[in-house]
């Protein structure tokens, strides 16, 4: 099973990275950019039968930083 | 003191673990260990266990964020639980907060550069077994170098880290937008501390300096008198 986490910022924390990429989006012309928060794309190839438990641990205790970042899981298909 | 044994962890992309290991037997004496990250035991009866600077695992992930899950860091949680002195420097103290030692985290600097220089501290408790060799208030100065240096924790645990004294250095310019200016923090029982700023690098006036030397020597001074 092919599964996708996106970590991505806490609210409210501050992201360097998000606003020198949204500086460099205005340096290339590119009007209209309110905000830019920059993340993490982790994609997984697990056991079909990895529970939503041992997802959610995976991700909570080394994908993301729980002190700073949230983090989705997203399935996206059954590996062939 | 010559029966002081201390310990200091490589991990994979360490480069401040000789420099952290010359200072301590300069500024404490005794033996000092080296001791590797894949290490599932560290030496019996340590009184002291450094966890050094550098770039662990290429940064991976996150600063420390593979260091704190290797397995000499089950055993470094373990000793420090039981009340063994530890001190992370730079990528240490982001190790140390990755490990869940300490609380918070450490992000990116808000100017994005890296910082590498010599930076005004103020040193704000004095009651730390890390920091009764200087005066509350204090004024030192003590090399930084870091991309990741950025202290951050929510309003209510900075809070606290300020009310119990666990703010043991304060950057007194701002140096990479820690909140509050934090630079060093400690754990509640007092015998961890992450700092990340390098005192290891101010040891002997030959390095510019030598602020960072009463660090060290606080430490041995504490454990050899209790």
């Amino acid at each position: 099973m092919k599964v996708r986490v996106s970590v991505s910022l806490k609210n409210g924390v501050l992201d360097p990275q998000g606003r020198a990429i949204h500086h460099a989006l205005d340096g290339l012309g590119f009007a209209g950019v309110r905000d830019v928060r920059a993340g993490r794309l982790i994609e997984l190839d697990v056991a079909d039968d990895t529970s939503d438990a041992a997802l959610d641990e995976m991700c909570r205790k080394l994908l993301a930083n729980m002190v700073i970042e949230n983090y989705r899981i997203e399935k996206v298909g059954v590996t062939a | 003191m010559s029966g002081f044994a201390s310990a200091v962890v490589t991990f994979p992309g360490s480069n401040c673990d000789r420099d952290l290991a010359v200072a301590i037997e300069q500024a404490c004496g005794g033996t000092v260990h080296r001791v590797w990250h894949g290490d599932a035991e560290l030496p019996s009866r340590l009184d002291f266990i450094a966890l050094p600077g550098g770039f662990s695992y290429g940064d991976y992930l996150r600063s420390g964020a593979m260091a704190a899950r290797s397995p000499i860091m089950r055993a470094v949680v373990e000793a420090a639980g039981r009340g063994v002195t530890v001190l992370g420097v730079c990528n240490g103290f982001q190790v140390l907060t990755e490990a869940g030692l300490l609380p918070g985290a450490l992000m990116r600097n808000a100017g994005i550069r890296f910082v590498c220089r010599k930076v005004p501290l103020t040193v704000e408790t004095s009651q730390s077994l890390f920091t009764s060799g200087y005066s509350a208030g204090q004024r030192i100065a003590i090399p930084v170098a870091h991309h990741d240096g950025n202290y951050f924790a929510d309003d209510a645990t900075l809070d606290r880290l300020e009310g119990e004294g666990r703010v043991a250095f304060r950057y007194a310019e701002p140096v990479n937008g820690s909140a509050r200016e934090i630079a060093g923090v400690l754990n509640a029982q007092g015998n961890v501390l992450g700092m990340m700023p390098h005192p290891e690098r101010a040891i002997e006036p030959a390095h510019g300096g030598s602020d960072g030397r009463a660090l060290f020597e606080s430490v041995v001074g504490a454990l050899t008198s209790a």
